[in-house]
């Protein structure tokens, strides 16, 4: 019965980490591995795949997920001023901002980046591949849009600007005839009087994201065409039936400065009639015309935003982490593992074939996860390979004592799991917490580096209990029986000398009395 | 059988004696070097296709509208410069582009002055190979969630160390010895950072306070170990009938899990120090403070933790006090 069990769950823990090993294996193996060896590259065997990542039932990852000191790219924190609109729901108001750039993110086909909302006031987004001045201008710009009118006095004149500083009112109809005094008007926003009495301004709030395109006029120039929303509509029909009568000029204001036409002058269209829903803006250039058609799609910050922290990491200088970490990394395991079975011999073989399943089988969860490796991650890493080697110098030091008491060899395996297993329970919980709150640290401020080595801390502790306690029990048991079993000095040289010399006396040694073994 | 309890005074000195030159070091103004994220400012890195005099690229900083600005000169010809805050990328207008931000214009003037930047790979690039900027709003909160975290990893453990030996007499003592032991090592890795920044300008970062949280982990995960033996030892005697000294239990236990500490510090020690000789440089200052942890992790569960354990089972304080009073008596 014990024989069956410990047979299939060898073939279970084999099967794992030759999956492991299929999802993990790079695709340019000659990068971090030796290259006199000839490794297999992205080669298939039938369905089963090495080097190609992992593609099952739609779930797919070729690679692993790297940080950003790995792979460069621009991380921006972006704080919300909310100065002059001290009232409003802070909260939305990000998680609309958060909508906001991750649609412009997306608008602008940025590969796998991170938005995320830190703290109470601020956003983090993380930007692979660009620098901080693209991502800036790609995702940063708030895009208020505002429907403008010439500024009035109670006399009905148009206020314009003087190149002085002070203002000259004029008839409207005098303006009306001279483009070039309607370039120096002093522009307000467009209100109109609500059906419930409230004054309102007719902005880029009301409009229906959804109807946003370009289109081109019959000579080929772009006309960027904006519809309302049914609230948006009602507003925008009071405002240009006003204006259209006799027709003046509307302008289009983006963050309180004027959009510019394609001729370098104020953007104002006469409004020849009333609009009811659908509006269109012509005389930009086409850049100019699909900015502002991307803008609008994908909505405007509701409160300004400010960069307060940045970090912008050059792509080569990350590909040279990344070679150089898994190189170190690999040499680390190799060196532990020459050191276990140096020190334990024997068990110390399993411990090493146990790590090479933990390597495997933590990568696979990483990749497969997907966990953001950072340059500390990797770091954390190799630390929980030192962990989980400690469980099992935990359990060889008890089998050790067990056998050198006069324990039959799997009387000593059994005990030496169970007696391990509290203090490896116990010690890495309080790894695990540690982690946790390592975590919620990161979190607070967005800092990918921490989080991610928390995360794989963490994981990599969680596999190790289950190499520890499962694997290399699998791999002794699998043992006990064959003649290897009966040379006990492969377990260390002590061990077959003190079941030589029967351990007599009470506290001899400092060991507390024991009961003979039933 | 190495009779560890019995030689506590001698270790408590030598802690002390490991604790006090990083102790000074940390009181003494200046004590810890702060990195931008602690107190806002600009770092970044930078290459150059021609040789460059650190001291004419200072005064160049200086000239530039920059004093103060700390250079460093790495092995690879990089140089790692810190300074106040620089604007990274101006806002950028509705339309158009942006207009060239503070770290655009720093990028030309120096080129204009030292010759051509160069990226990761030595071509041509007109631009910095690292920049970050951390403003004071956004430091003053990782300051404070620093402290916090480490409060919180503390406070946590020692509840769950408290919980997990309920069932040995005095469980809390357990726990409280395990954060002595905790604090000695944080104190001991806070004065090596504060020796460090002295002599080497080391600055303390986030991925300081994670190499902090790390360490308070595992050092709790060495004296659990020891402890847990104990809690066995103490289990045993109890069922057999055999009343034993704490002392002697702790002793006892110590030289039973000496076999198994030093090898898991040695293994963690070896992949750290593979880590530091053939890792990137980004993270070699971490890993170093990781090592220094690790080691004090280590020597505090044996000769702090588990002696504290003895001590205040065995009165050593009262004692000291009582004797204290019968000296000044017999005078």
């Amino acid at each position: 019965m014990r024989e069956r069990s410990t047979r299939i769950i060898f073939a279970f823990v084999v099967l794992l980490t030759a999956f492991s090993v299929c999802v993990v294996w790079p695709s340019d193996p000659d990068r971090y591995l030796p290259n006199f060896i000839p490794w297999p590259r992205e080669e298939c065997l039938g369905p089963i795949c090495i080097g190609k990542g992992i593609d099952l039932f739609g779930y797919e990852r070729r690679e692993m997920l790297l940080g950003l000191d790995l792979r460069g790219g621009t991380r921006l924190v972006l704080e919300a001023d909310i100065s002059a609109q001290p009232d409003v729901n802070l909260d939305e108001a990000l998680d609309t901002a958060v909508d906001v750039v991750e649609r412009r993110v997306n608008a602008f086909g940025v590969a796998e980046s991170i938005t995320e909302r830190v703290g109470a006031n601020r956003i983090s987004v993380q930007l692979p591949g660009i620098s901080s001045e693209e991502a800036i201008e790609k995702i940063g710009r708030t895009a208020q849009l505002q429907l403008m009118e010439m500024a009035r006095d109670q006399n009905g004149n148009v206020l314009l600007k003087q190149q002085d500083g002070s203002t000259q009112a004029l008839p409207l109809e005098q303006v009306l005839s001279n483009r070039a005094l309607i370039d120096s008007a002093q522009f307000v926003p467009v209100t109109v009087i609500d059906e419930q009495g409230v004054q309102r301004e007719v902005s880029g709030a009301y409009l229906d994201r959804g109807e946003i395109f370009i289109s081109k006029s019959v000579v080929g120039l772009p006309i960027v065409q904006f519809g309302m929303n049914s609230e948006g509509a009602k507003l925008l029909e009071q405002a240009t039936t006003r204006l259209s009568n006799p027709p003046q000029p509307m302008a289009f204001f983006l963050d309180g400065k004027p959009i510019p036409g394609s001729d370098g002058r104020i953007l104002a269209p006469l409004v020849q009639s009333k609009i009811s829903d659908k509006g269109e803006i012509t005389g930009l250039t086409l850049g100019d015309a699909q900015t502002l058609s991307t803008l609008l799609r994908t909505g405007a910050f509701p409160v300004p935003l400010r960069v307060v922290q940045q970090e912008d990491v050059d792509a080569t200088l990350g590909d040279q982490a990344v070679t150089r970490s898994v190189e170190a990394g690999l040499i680390a395991i190799f060196v532990v593992m020459a050191f276990m079975i140096s020190y334990y011999r024997l068990p110390g073989v399993l411990a090493a074939a146990a790590l090479f399943v933990y390597v495997s089988v933590t990568l696979a969860v990483y990749k497969m996860w997907p966990v953001t490796i950072t340059s500390a991650g990797m770091a954390a890493f190799v630390l929980s390979v030192g962990m989980a080697v400690d469980a099992n110098i935990l359990i060889f030091e008890r089998m050790k004592e067990e056998l050198r008491l006069g324990r039959s060899l799997v009387g000593a395996i059994d005990a030496g799991f169970a007696r391990a297993w509290t203090s490896i329970r116990d010690s890495n919980i309080s790894t695990l917490i540690t982690c946790v709150i390592l975590y919620w640290f990161g979190d607070q401020f967005g800092a990918s580096l921490v989080k991610g080595f928390a995360l794989t801390l963490a994981l990599g502790v969680g596999v190790s209990m289950f190499s520890a306690i499962i694997v290399t029990r699998t791999f002794l048991h699998t043992l006990v029986g064959t003649t290897v079993m009966r040379h006990l000095w492969l377990f260390g040289s002590d061990v077959a000398d003190a079941r030589l010399a029967p351990a007599g006396g009470a506290l001899a040694g400092g060991q507390t009395p024991r009961s003979p073994e039933p | 059988m190495i009779d560890f309890v019995g030689k506590r005074p001698w270790f408590y000195l030598v802690s002390f004696l490991i604790i006090l030159p990083g102790l000074i070091s940390l009181l003494l103004p200046d004590g810890l070097r702060e990195g931008i994220e602690f107190s806002s400012g600009t770092t970044f890195s930078a290459r150059f296709a021609q040789p460059v005099d650190e001291e004419e690229l200072r005064s160049a900083l200086a000239d530039l509208g920059h004093p103060g600005s700390r250079i460093q000169k790495t092995s690879d010809g990089r140089f790692l410069v810190r300074t106040d805050l620089l604007e990274g990328a101006s806002q950028a207008p509705p339309f158009g582009p942006a207009p060239p931000s503070e770290r655009e214009e720093l990028e030309s003037q120096l080129q204009a002055r030292f010759g051509q930047l160069l990226d990761g790979e030595g071509n041509p690039s007109n631009r910095f190979l690292e920049f970050s900027s951390v403003s004071p709003s956004v430091s003053s909160d990782i300051e404070r969630n620093a402290a916090l975290a480490v409060l919180a990893a503390s406070v946590a453990i020692l509840v769950y160390i408290t919980i997990s030996f309920a069932t040995v007499p005095r469980p809390i003592r357990y726990g409280a010895s395990a954060i002595l032991a905790l604090a000695h090592d944080v104190v001991v890795v806070l004065g090596a950072a504060s020796i460090l920044g002295r002599l080497f300008e080391f600055e303390i970062d986030t991925l300081f306070i994670t190499a902090m949280l790390t360490i308070v982990g595992f050092s709790v995960h060495d004296s659990i170990v020891v402890f847990d033996r104990v809690r066995e030892n103490v289990r045993r005697a109890e069922s057999a009938g055999v009343r034993v000294r704490l002392a002697d239990a702790v002793n006892a236990s110590l030289n039973q899990t000496l076999g198994r500490s030093l090898n898991t510090s040695i293994t963690v020690v070896l992949t750290l120090i593979a880590l530091i000789l053939l890792g990137g440089a980004t993270i070699r200052d971490f890993l170093v403070i990781m090592l220094i942890g690790l080691v004090s992790g280590t020597y505090s569960s044996i000769f702090v933790a588990s002696q504290m354990l003895v001590s205040w089972d065995e009165g050593d304080l009262p004692r000291l006090f009582r004797r204290g009073e019968e000296a000044t008596e017999a005078v």
